[in-house]
């Protein structure tokens, strides 16, 4: 999941009495399962919410380039570099259509890339953790974008329409990319005993972090009830993170490797696996900016931009004169 | 025992018999080609490690271009590029016939089997150096592709048609962007005349010729790189005068290239990119 702990201004998941008429017309068509466009009218507190939900969504996936972008310039093959830069390509492409999605909502894409670089805007914890081998590259593509697309899935019926609409174009991508990275990680599992080791040691460092993807426990959260009512939630993280549990595992036994927790065990009786905890101190610590790769990764970010202005002056610049030059050349004729 | 004689003996040869040294395994495989076959392969991976080697740094970039759409558009070249790598070397070990796979000459060559012109393998320097190149690069090589497609060798000429509507469209971005950004503001043109400044003299190194070029030409297989330059001044110059950049006097060029002589900055990045191949031999990846 591309959005942890979003906030909806929210004290209380207001009652139908406690509505205006305007809000209540609103969370009737939600109910029934419309969509709604950018110009129509919706409360601020669902605005908000939304731009802090698919500007995060947007972050993570230009800060998710970082990651597996360290290993482009080392790929094994000419095919596993060229899938490998697609896919981070793709992830720029979904990048860019989140912040166009979040731009219908009245917030610029500089805006949101400047409270991204001071901070005020999150991204993923996961990736804030290195990749250290080449089979970190079957690992992310398996169990983050795993991890992902869970979430992503439902939120393909999500009660905003660009954002509905940016997560069809992005899930079909993102499914892709799991296969992907599955496969890569099979070729790992069954390769040299040196490969089949690194495969294991991804497996080992990521579990976690891919659990801690859904963020913890939301079953009393009251932002995670208001956004469930406005359907930009679709399902708590208890449930996505089961769900994801239950469908990787037997993917590991499939590929030899072993999942790093002792207490899983399958449930019969719930018809899905128990499972051990992640370190939730360890998640609120790399929320907080201590994760392994915070500053590297946000420093590469604001550098890429600073590095940047630049050119992107010289662009505006570029076409200013030419406004202008034709101005002068229709008044010349 | 002392060793620094031997050392100095003229006759290697005699003295590694003398060591029972046995002969390499690559003694058969190192044998020279016949010339028609070592000019072709000699030609193939010119071709083949440009777009390597260039495709390769444009993809340093992947996560750190200065807008997202840049970002992506960079990465599309550099797929383009390392797509045609794949057909150009893969060609070029099918000619060899030694059994060497496009990824067995990528990955398994040393810096002085590299063909590519010194150009592509300088390091990015800062964005505006970079479409620069791939400007003065994407003019050469739209001259060269459009030449290859008449090419007597059929395959040259189905690789070239190919990669001729690649090159066309990365042309026409990189100009864009070259005249764009040397007439906008005043620092984006001081670093478009200083990246010129840079690069011009390695972009010499495109039209020089050696007889590895007269036996292809001669067999209408690849043009004289030189026949090359006049479509490039005419693709070249009317960009850079729209963009207000000035050419470099003079007509001195880098050079070595072409036949396996190298800047620092090659092998450093081969190292990068080889090190998994090189680390673990013989895995399937």
């Amino acid at each position: 999941m591309y959005a942890q702990l979003v906030k909806t201004d929210s004290t209380h998941v207001r009652g139908r009495d406690e509505m205006s008429a305007e809000e209540r017309a609103f969370q009737e068509r939600i109910d029934r399962g419309e969509k709604i466009e950018p110009k129509e009218w919706m409360p601020e507190g669902y605005r908000k919410t939304l731009i802090r939900q698919i500007g995060q969504h947007a972050h993570s996936e230009i800060v998710g380039q970082l990651p597996e972008g360290n290993w482009i310039t080392r790929a094994p093959t000419l095919e596993r570099k060229a899938i490998l830069l697609a896919k981070v390509q793709d992830e720029a492409g979904h990048g860019l259509y989140l912040y166009c999605a979040a731009e219908t909502l009245g917030v610029s894409r500089d805006e949101l890339m400047e409270r991204l670089h001071a901070g005020t805007m999150k991204y993923s914890s996961i990736f804030n953790y290195p990749t250290l081998t080449w089979a970190d590259m079957g690992a992310v593509g398996w169990l983050v974008d795993g991890a992902a697309i869970m979430n992503q899935v439902p939120l393909q019926r999500t009660s905003y329409g660009p954002y509905s609409r940016a997560m069809i174009r992005i899930c079909k991508e993102e499914s892709f990319h799991q296969r992907q990275g599955y496969d890569l990680m099979m070729r790992m599992a069954r390769g040299t005993p040196a490969q089949k080791h690194m495969a294991q040691d991804a497996l080992n460092r990521f579990w976690y972090p891919a659990l801690m993807m859904f963020g913890p426990s939301d079953k009393d959260s009251v932002h995670s009830a208001q956004s469930m009512a406005w359907k930009i939630k679709m399902n708590t993280n208890d449930e996505l993170r089961q769900k994801f549990v239950d469908q990787t595992v037997p993917q590991a036994e499939h590929l030899g490797l072993t999942v790093p927790d002792e207490g899983l065990r399958w449930n019969e009786e719930k018809g899905g696996y128990d499972f051990s905890e992640p370190d939730w101190n360890e998640f609120y610590e790399v929320i907080a900016g201590n994760g392994p790769c915070n500053r590297e990764r946000l420093g590469a970010r604001v550098k890429a931009w600073e590095d940047g202005a630049w050119f992107r002056d010289g662009l505006k610049a570029h076409a200013d004169k030419q406004v202008r030059r034709s101005a002068m050349a229709v008044a010349a004729e | 025992m002392s060793s620094l004689p031997d050392v100095m003996t003229r006759d290697a040869a005699a003295l590694a018999a003398a060591a029972g040294a046995r002969p390499a395994p690559e003694a058969a495989r190192d044998a020279p080609l016949a010339p028609a076959r070592a000019a072709l392969f000699e030609f193939l991976t010119r071709m083949g490690d440009n777009t390597l080697v260039l495709g390769h740094r444009l993809s340093e970039w992947c996560g750190h271009g200065p807008v997202l759409e840049e970002d992506i558009g960079v990465a599309n070249i550099a797929l383009d590029l390392i797509g045609q790598t794949q057909f150009w070397l893969g060609l070029a070990g099918e000619v060899e016939g030694r059994g060497r796979t496009a990824d067995d000459l990528a990955f398994l060559r040393d810096v002085w089997d590299f063909r590519n012109i010194l150009m592509v393998e300088l390091p990015n320097g800062d964005f505006g150096q970079t479409i620069m190149r791939q400007f003065l690069f994407d003019a050469w090589h739209v001259a060269m592709l459009r030449a290859l497609t008449a090419s007597s060798e059929p395959r040259v000429a189905e690789i070239a048609a190919k990669a001729i509507k690649e090159a066309h469209y990365h042309l026409e971005k990189s100009a864009d962007l070259v005249v764009r950004l040397g007439d906008g503001t005043e620092e984006s043109h001081r670093r478009m005349q200083a990246a010129l400044d840079i690069l011009w003299p390695y972009a010499g190194e495109l039209f020089l010729s050696d007889a590895a070029d007269a036996t292809l030409a001669e067999a209408g297989i690849a043009p004289d790189p030189a026949s090359l330059r006049a479509a490039f001044d005419a693709a070249v110059l009317p960009v850079l005068a729209e963009a207000t950049l000035a050419v470099p006097p003079g007509s001195f060029a880098q050079k070595g290239g072409r036949r396996g002589v190298h800047t620092e900055h090659l092998g450093r990045m081969l190292a990068e990119m080889q090190f998994l191949q090189r680390a673990y031999p013989g895995a399937t990846w």
